[in-house]
Formats: C-alpha cells, sequence, structure tokens
C-alpha cells in the first residue's frame, strides 16, 4: 500500500515588540525568573489588557508580506482553560475574527520551482508563562516572563506533502519574518515554535486519514526528523490494518521517536467568547497603505533582482536572499567594487565556510564588505591567482591588513612580467629534453596533458606566483620553438 | 463635641463649613470613626476601617483648606465598596477567596478621588463578588438595613447603602453590573448612580461581568452624586473601554429646570405585575416632576421581558472567565495540603467560593460550551442588541425613561435566598439598563409602611447630567432624600 502524507504547520511566532502584548513589562528573553512581569501579567484583581499596537503593526506587516487579506474588523476572545502557568485563566488570543486571513505564501524549494502554500490565517494572542519542574524538589515553579509575550499564529492548510517542503516553507517563513523585523525567528529562544499536523491518505484518495499533532518542535532538523519519525508510525499501522488515533504528539530528539502526550477525545473545551475587556481592532485602508509603504524589499523580490540586475544565477541568488544581513553584505561588497559574480562566489564559499567553522554570524565577520572587494578587486586585475587569493583571504581573516598590504608583507604577488616568465619557462624546458621531445612527438590532445607537466614544474619555481594565463602562452610558444 | 448633623449633612454644607473652619477634617473624620465604631456591630456594613489612615488623610486635607487649595471633596470622608483595590489595604471582593488580599495598587476610581481630596474611613461589606441583590453571599456575613435590621439592605453594594443611610459617611462607592447600585440605594432610601458604560473606568475594580460592570456614586442626594462622579469619570489609559469625552462638572448642569423634560413611563413596567404601593410611590414622585413642567408620556420597551434571561448568561458567562484566575496558585485563598494540581484547583475553589459564586460560574461556564454557546451565549449577544435597540428607538422620543428601581422594598432575610430566580427578579427594572451600557439612578421616592422605595430615572449614553437634574429637581421640591432611618431610638 502506498500512502500520501498530508500535512498542516502552525507556527507560534514571537513579535519582536519591546513590550508585551497586553501589559508594559520587558519582553526581553533571558531576564531571571518573574522580574519581567507586572500585575496585567500576574492576572491580578482588577487588571485590565491595553493592546500594544506595535504588535498590531506587525501583524499587518506580516499579512501584507505574503499578500493575505487583512481582517478589517478583527476581535480578541478568551480561550479558557485551567493551567498554572495561564494567569488569568484563559488567554486573550483571536478565534471568530483574526487579524491575517487567507493568503497563500510562495515557498522557493531547492530545484528553484516555487511550493505555493495556502496560509488559512495568523492570528494575535498572548504567551503563557513557564512551568519550572527541575529547580525545586517536590514542587513547581512558575516564571512569568514570557507571560504575555506577543505571538502571532500561522496556520497553514494541509499543503505539505514532505518534510522537505514543511522544512522549505520553516525557512522560508524565517527569512520573511527576519525581513519584516518583525522576529527574531530564533527557535532555540522559542521565537518560533512549530506544531505538526500529520495525516496519510491513500495515494489517489481524495478522503483525508485521521490527524495527529506533533507540538512544540523546535528546530528545522527536528521537524525533518519528527516528520520522518511520524510518517513512518502512522504508515505502519495503517499497513498492519490499524487506525491512527487523534491525538496530540511529543517529539523525543534523544530517541528520535513521537510520543502520545494526550489524547483529543478528552481534550479542553476551550469556550471560547469575544474579550470584553478590550475594543476590537479597527483597520482602514489608510492605515494598510501606511504599513505597506513601510515594508522593505522582500526576499522573493530581492532574488528576482539579484539575477536580472547582477546577473547571478536563480541558484546563487536563492543562496544569498534568505539571511537579510547575507544578502545585504554581499549589495556592500558590490556597491564597494567587488564583482558581483566572485562577490557571491566568496561569500557563499569560503567567507561562510570560515564564518560556520568560527560560529560567526556575517554581521561579526573579522573580513569586511570593504576588505572582500578589494581582494576580489585584485584577482580582477589580475594581480592574483585564485590561490594566491586563498592566502590574502587567510590573511584578511586572521585582521593582517587590507588586500595590497598582504601581498606586499607576504610577497604574494602574481609574477606577469614577460622577461622574468621567459627565463623560468627556458630552465624549465632546458632541464627536461626527454619530456620537450615527447610532446614534440605528440599529437595535439596528447600535447595538451603533457603542458601540464611544464606548468607544475614553472609554478613550482615560481612558488606559486606565475601568473598561468601568460605561463601557457610562453610555454606553449617556446616549445613549439623546439622543433 | 461635633453635633451629629454633620454625619448626615451634605457635601456642600460640609464644605462649607471646612472652608470656613467651623470644623476639621480631622474632627469630621474622627465623628464617622465613632459612628462606624458605635453602629457597625449591628449594621455590619464595613468590613475594613482605616482608622489611622483616615485621619493622616484628613490632617493632610486640613492643610491643604488652610492653604485655600481645597477643592469640594477635600476633607470629605468615603468608604469605598470591597471590590475597589486599595493598595496596601486588604480588598476582599466579600469573599473567603480575598479574606488575606492586599492590593499594591488603587483603582483609578479610588486614585482619582484619592487626588480630589476625600478621606477614605474602610472598606464596605458586599455580595461576594458582587453577585447578589440583598447582601447574604457575603463571607462577612449579611449586613443589616439601617430602617429595619431584620431586612436587607440590597445589593450587591449594600454595605455601601447601609453605611450612607446610617450616617457613616459622607460618600460611598458602589458597582452596579445588573443594579448593584441602584436596588441598594432604593432599599435604604439614598440616591445611587450607575453611570454610562465607559463613563468611569474599571481599572483595578474587580471583575464580575466586564461589558456590564460600571462604578459609580451613592449619596444623599443628586447633588452630591454629582461632585462625585465630576471627580470618578473620565479617559483612563489603562481601561481600553474607558470613554475618551469631556468631563462636564456635573455638579454645575444641575439647573433644576426639568420644564418641558419628556419622560418616558415604558408599559412593561407599569404594568399589573408592579407592586400597587411601589407604583403609587413612583408615580406620586413622577407627578412631582410633572408639576416642575415635565412631560409624562407612555412608551414601550417591548423585549424588557428577555432582561433577566439574557442578563443571566451574559453576566455568568463573562464571571466564568474573570473569576478564573482564582485558582490557589498565586494569591488568594488556598486549600490545605493539596494532593496534586487538580486536587490544588478543586478544593480552592470549592472551599474559597461561595455557594452563589459557585452557581452563576457553572452556569456560566456551562453558556459558553461547546454545542451551548450558539443557543445561550450568541443568542443572548443578539437580544442584546435588540433589547438596546428597544432603549435607542425610545429614547427618540424621551429624554428620560422612568421606572421604579426594584419591585418591592427591602424583605427580610432568608426570605429570598433559597430561590435564586425570585432574587434575580429583584433587578428586574435595573438589568435592561446595564445590557444597554445606560446610566441609571435611584432616588428616594417616600416609604411605605416605614421602608425606602426609589424612583428609577434612565437617560441616554453619557447623559448622566439630564437624570441627575430630574432627581435634583425632585430633591429641591420634596424632603425623601432627607429621610433617615431611626436607629437613634435603637437601645443600646
Amino acid at each position: 500500500m502506498t500512502w500520501e502524507t498530508m500535512m498542516g504547520l502552525e507556527v507560534h511566532l514571537q513579535l519582536a515588540t519591546e513590550s508585551k502584548i497586553f501589559s508594559g513589562s520587558s519582553t526581553q528573553f533571558g531576564a531571571p525568573p518573574n522580574v519581567q512581569a507586572d500585575a496585567v501579567d500576574l492576572g491580578m484583581p482588577g487588571m485590565l489588557p491595553v493592546l500594544n499596537e506595535e504588535a498590531v503593526r506587525f501583524a499587518v506587516k506580516f499579512g501584507l508580506g505574503i499578500g493575505a487579506r487583512i481582517g478589517r474588523r478583527s476581535i480578541f476572545d478568551r480561550k479558557n482553560y485551567f493551567y498554572p502557568d495561564l494567569p488569568k485563566g484563559y488567554q486573550i488570543s483571536q478565534f471568530f475574527s483574526p487579524i491575517v486571513c487567507e493568503g497563500v505564501f510562495e515557498v522557493p524549494m531547492e530545484d528553484g520551482s516555487l511550493l505555493p502554500i495556502r496560509i488559512t490565517r495568523a492570528h494575535l494572542e498572548e504567551d503563557a508563562g513557564k512551568s519550572v519542574h527541575d529547580i525545586f524538589n517536590q514542587e513547581s515553579g512558575i516564571d512569568l516572563n514570557r507571560a504575555g509575550t506577543p505571538l502571532l499564529e500561522i496556520v497553514t492548510e494541509p499543503d505539505f506533502r514532505s518534510a522537505e517542503q514543511a522544512v522549505a516553507y520553516l525557512k522560508a517563513l524565517h527569512s520573511l519574518v527576519t525581513y519584516l523585523g518583525i522576529s527574531d525567528g530564533n527557535m532555540a529562544e522559542g521565537s518560533m515554535r512549530c506544531d505538526i499536523n500529520i495525516s496519510l491518505r491513500r495515494t489517489g484518495s481524495d478522503v483525508l486519514g485521521t490527524r495527529t499533532e506533533i507540538k512544540n518542535v523546535n528546530s528545522f532538523r527536528f521537524v525533518e526528523r519528527a516528520i520522518h519519525s511520524e510518517v513512518e508510525r502512522q504508515s505502519d499501522i495503517l499497513d498492519s490494518g490499524g487506525s491512527i488515533t487523534q491525538e496530540t504528539r511529543l517529539y523525543d530528539a534523544e530517541r528520535d521517536e513521537t510520543r502520545s502526550m494526550r489524547s483529543k477525545e478528552v481534550a479542553n473545551d476551550y469556550r471560547y467568547f469575544p474579550e470584553p475587556d478590550l475594543l476590537p481592532i479597527e483597520i482602514d485602508e489608510a492605515y494598510i497603505d501606511a504599513v505597506r509603504a513601510s515594508l522593505p524589499e522582500l526576499p522573493a523580490a530581492k532574488r528576482t533582482r539579484f539575477v536580472s540586475e547582477y546577473e547571478l544565477s536563480d541558484y546563487d541568488a536563492a543562496l544569498l536572499v534568505p539571511d537579510h544581513a547575507t544578502a545585504a553584505f554581499f549589495e556592500e561588497v558590490v556597491s564597494l567594487g567587488g564583482a558581483a559574480k566572485p562577490a557571491a562566489n566568496w561569500i557563499l564559499g569560503d567567507l561562510s565556510g570560515a564564518l560556520n567553522r568560527a560560529d560567526l554570524t556575517i554581521e561579526s565577520s573579522p573580513v569586511s564588505a570593504e576588505a572582500l572587494a578589494g581582494l576580489i578587486g585584485r584577482i580582477e586585475d589580475g594581480t592574483l591567482s585564485s590561490k594566491l587569493a586563498k592566502q590574502v583571504f587567510d590573511g584578511l581573516w586572521q585582521g593582517e591588513g587590507a588586500t595590497d598590504e598582504i601581498i606586499a608583507k607576504r610577497g604574494l604577488k602574481q609574477v606577469s612580467d614577460t622577461g622574468a616568465l621567459a627565463q623560468l619557462v627556458d630552465d624549465v624546458i632546458a632541464a627536461n629534453p626527454d619530456q620537450v621531445a615527447q610532446y614534440l612527438a605528440a599529437d595535439e590532445a596528447k600535447q595538451k596533458k603533457l603542458s601540464g607537466f611544464f606548468v607544475g614544474q614553472i609554478m613550482k619555481a615560481s612558488q606559486g606566483q606565475a601568473n598561468p594565463k601568460l605561463l601557457n602562452e610562453l610555454l606553449i610558444k617556446k616549445l613549439n620553438d623546439q622543433s | 463635641m461635633v453635633d451629629s448633623a454633620v454625619l448626615h449633612a451634605s457635601v456642600s454644607e460640609l464644605h462649607g463649613m471646612l472652608t470656613q473652619r467651623q470644623i476639621s477634617s480631622e474632627e469630621l473624620t474622627q465623628a464617622f470613626l465613632e459612628r462606624i465604631d458605635l453602629l457597625n456591630g449591628k449594621l455590619n456594613a464595613v468590613v475594613t476601617v482605616c482608622a489611622e489612615q483616615a485621619l493622616n488623610d484628613a490632617r493632610r486635607a486640613d492643610k491643604r483648606l488652610s492653604r485655600g487649595k481645597a477643592t469640594m471633596l477635600t476633607g470629605i470622608p468615603l468608604l469605598h465598596k470591597d471590590i475597589f483595590c486599595t493598595q496596601g489595604i486588604r480588598t476582599t471582593c466579600g469573599s473567603r477567596m480575598l479574606e488575606q488580599f492586599i492590593p499594591a495598587y488603587d483603582a483609578t476610581v479610588v486614585a482619582k478621588l484619592k487626588a480630589a481630596g476625600v478621606v477614605m474611613l474602610g472598606k464596605c461589606n458586599m455580595d461576594e463578588f458582587a453577585m447578589g441583590s440583598s447582601n447574604e453571599t457575603s463571607f462577612f456575613g449579611t449586613v443589616k438595613n439601617p430602617w429595619d435590621t431584620q431586612c436587607v439592605p440590597g445589593g450587591s453594594s449594600g454595605g455601601s447603602a447601609a453605611a450612607l443611610a446610617a450616617g457613616m459617611a459622607t460618600l460611598v462607592t458602589g458597582t452596579d453590573t445588573g443594579g448593584s447600585i441602584r436596588q441598594p440605594a432604593s432599599l435604604c432610601g439614598i440616591t445611587g448612580l450607575k453611570p454610562t458604560y465607559g463613563r468611569v473606568s474599571r481599572l483595578g475594580i474587580i471583575a464580575f461581568a466586564s461589558s456590564l460592570d460600571q462604578a459609580g456614586p451613592m449619596a444623599r442626594s443628586a447633588a452630591d452624586c454629582a461632585h462625585m462622579l465630576t471627580a470618578m469619570s473620565g479617559l483612563d489609559a489603562g481601561d481600553s473601554t474607558s470613554a475618551d469625552l469631556a468631563v462636564p462638572d456635573f455638579f454645575s448642569e444641575l439647573s433644576g429646570d426639568v420644564a418641558g423634560l419628556r419622560i418616558g413611563l415604558p408599559r412593561e413596567y407599569f404594568n399589573d405585575d408592579l407592586d400597587s404601593s411601589v407604583r403609587a410611590q413612583v408615580m406620586s414622585a413622577l407627578s412631582q416632576l410633572e408639576k416642575a413642567g415635565a412631560q409624562l408620556i407612555d412608551i414601550d420597551l417591548p423585549h424588557s421581558h428577555y432582561a433577566i434571561a439574557t442578563y443571566y448568561v451574559l453576566a455568568p458567562a463573562e464571571a466564568s472567565a474573570n473569576l478564573a484566575r482564582y485558582d490557589g496558585v498565586r494569591f488568594g485563598y488556598r486549600c490545605a495540603d493539596p494532593a496534586d494540581l487538580e486536587d490544588l484547583y478543586l478544593r480552592s475553589r470549592s472551599e474559597g467560593f461561595g455557594e452563589e459564586v459557585q452557581r452563576r460560574i457553572l452556569v456560566g461556564t456551562y453558556a459558553l460550551s461547546a454545542g451551548f454557546y450558539d443557543a445561550y451565549f450568541n443568542k443572548a449577544q443578539q437580544v442584546r442588541r435588540v433589547i438596546t435597540d428597544d432603549f435607542r428607538k425610545a429614547f427618540q422620543s424621551v429624554d428620560v425613561i422612568a421606572g421604579p428601581s426594584a419591585p418591592g422594598i427591602a424583605f427580610r432575610f432568608g426570605a429570598k435566598q433559597q430561590d435564586p430566580i425570585a432574587m434575580y427578579m429583584e433587578d428586574i427594572y435595573t438589568l435592561a439598563v446595564n445590557l444597554a451600557g445606560l446610566p441609571g439612578l435611584s432616588a428616594p421616592a417616600g416609604l411605605i409602611n416605614g421602608m425606602p422605595v426609589g424612583l428609577q430615572l434612565i437617560g441616554k449614553p453619557f447623559e448622566e447630567s439630564t437624570i441627575l437634574n430630574a432627581a435634583h429637581r425632585l430633591q429641591l421640591d420634596t424632603d425623601w432624600h432627607l429621610a433617615r432611618p431611626p436607629i437613634e431610638e435603637w437601645q443600646p
């Protein structure tokens, strides 16, 4: 039996507002427990929520960023359930009328195609606090620093068929929200948390199977592995004639398996109703226009422009664009005179390799855009071979100064002096009469192969500094002169 | 020795005495503290007395008075309903759940009145979480009606009403979700106003039903209510539902002129169900206004009879969520030795909340449950709009709507306690006003068998001045509001 995987994702995105969605407390991550929770966050008697307008603006930015319809009148609702880290006994969310309505998000896939994913809705809500079970003996602690942090919950239709698509969507979403500046998208710190709804159906069938929901997966890699393991679990059950229980599951990364968390049949009845302490959010055309005007260039537009303006390949553009800082670094190198294609190659190759090894982001790169532009300039004008350029790059990384200083200090200048090169060529020809004879006797195809021996010898004699293009011309000419 | 007349004096009279240094705020405060001390054992109207702080406030008020910087309310003694959070002072909401709760903040109303210079004497008893019409649901015991201590004072602001009627303060605050200011005002013979929803900030008032709750003044006269309302009202950035409207000086709007004022009498209020003696008193008050130039016009509020059912879906639904925070985790009552989380929730809430509060939480939870939401909550929301629309249409032809404040006079303890529906009927004339968010007041309209009865006047949104002025006219022409309970006849 073959099964088709049907998946929808729910992403909880923490919005990067300075203060919480309904109180004036700071949202900064990592403070000591409960120092960033005021009377509103604690749900003290008589306290009332006041909406942070920045959260609304961020949500509208997101909606416009994916071309979704903006809810002109969205309403907050109370979602009622008891939990110790939910101070009011209800979460203020949006159930009936969300701020972001249906839209389509086009996800760039590795093969260059675009995968359209239907966004069902995105709504504003407040985050809960955290229960801490491992600090106190036999007792649980509550940290309400996170309570009231604004979240945008982004819900898709069941449009994903593979883990690869799901991860591509999450990466594109991460790229979009960081471009928009509405979230840091940091999955490790919980700024972007993912719930995955998975069901299987017979290939060709249009009836959805029973789904399970995997909660709170917090890295791209775990999303991929969680999907693989859950799909395998479900198909094993279905293959052996069993049925899937609708339930919430957790992904255990250490064992690489999902396990049951709670069954939906006994799940809470959340008793949603309109939040009477807050007025509806009314959004008019002028507001939308103003937010739209404030949007930066988004990843999709930037990819297209990089291809047309800099004549990059789709592949290079797709690699440069997702990280906003990388794209900006690239454009800075180009604006400082670096040729586009080599700039892309250096950034995606040696520079990103070095940054990865050093666990640095491009914002803190020891090699500045200016330095890289200088290096590329010296390759373009023939001063450096690509081999020498790598040594200069190493010098730049070590902080030995600018390109020209390093060339001088390390004596790395390419030998392009015809007289000096001619002497080297003559010396090598004189020292290898047998090889010269072989060369002259060979046909054209074989000659090409044999010339490599001489190039190697000459490069060795020049300590790598011979200009390879000039060297080749001189060598062929002088070898043919021997006949 | 202070003349006991000051205990029943108006704000204007006391302001005159204070500014002319005939009495100091400290002496006045001391007199009220002694009065509370004398009577509270019998009435149980006050749950917390703040003698030391009150005297400090009074001395500060006296300094302000001596510098000539006094406002109308500087140095005037006041009691707050114990639903208003008071910084550093226990705020119980009439519940065991909050028996030990000391807020770290003042409600906006408390802060505004403090800024106006009032002296807070303490906090008044009330029905638990403002749920009740007789003050029999308070964890701190029933409040006695000073007109007849066998009878209830009404509720939920019954402690406030009883305290004021007994001369324990010059002004008291109340809150009104379905009649909780107007019904006890009626039963205790005082004047009480529920402002338009949004006129007064709800920040720091312990929530019962957020879309209905509104705080208001309770005093001896419409004029005193006007002084108080001016100080209490206004936009508050901390309450998103507070109205961004200029606040008039309500006192200066009391011209006493009601010539041409069109007063609507809903047929649905003055029908055969209305007790005849209540009708007689209400009509007698209205004919006073007619004599002063007002017109009485019969009108219809055709959906009035849905008000109770609508209210008792919506208010409990909101309450079920508002009271979810009392879970024994962060503050408030926590049961002893909880076995696990569920046990902590169950027992803290079962032991911390009284019967009526639990009943309403259950009703509200039910009305919001999956499968019942459309039939109850959603339907009630729709009917609420229809009821609101009734008023809107009626106000196209009248300026004020009048009726009784309550179906009868104060009843005896226990008379309705075993019959929740009979108790809910106490608010039959007041609930619709909350559903429609309108201003409404109750003013004394004489006595029936020695017990007070109130006239209710309902105004257009944010036209508190109109109903205060009509009540003021009535109080210029009659002395019903000056009637005092027979306390001096009590045996010591």
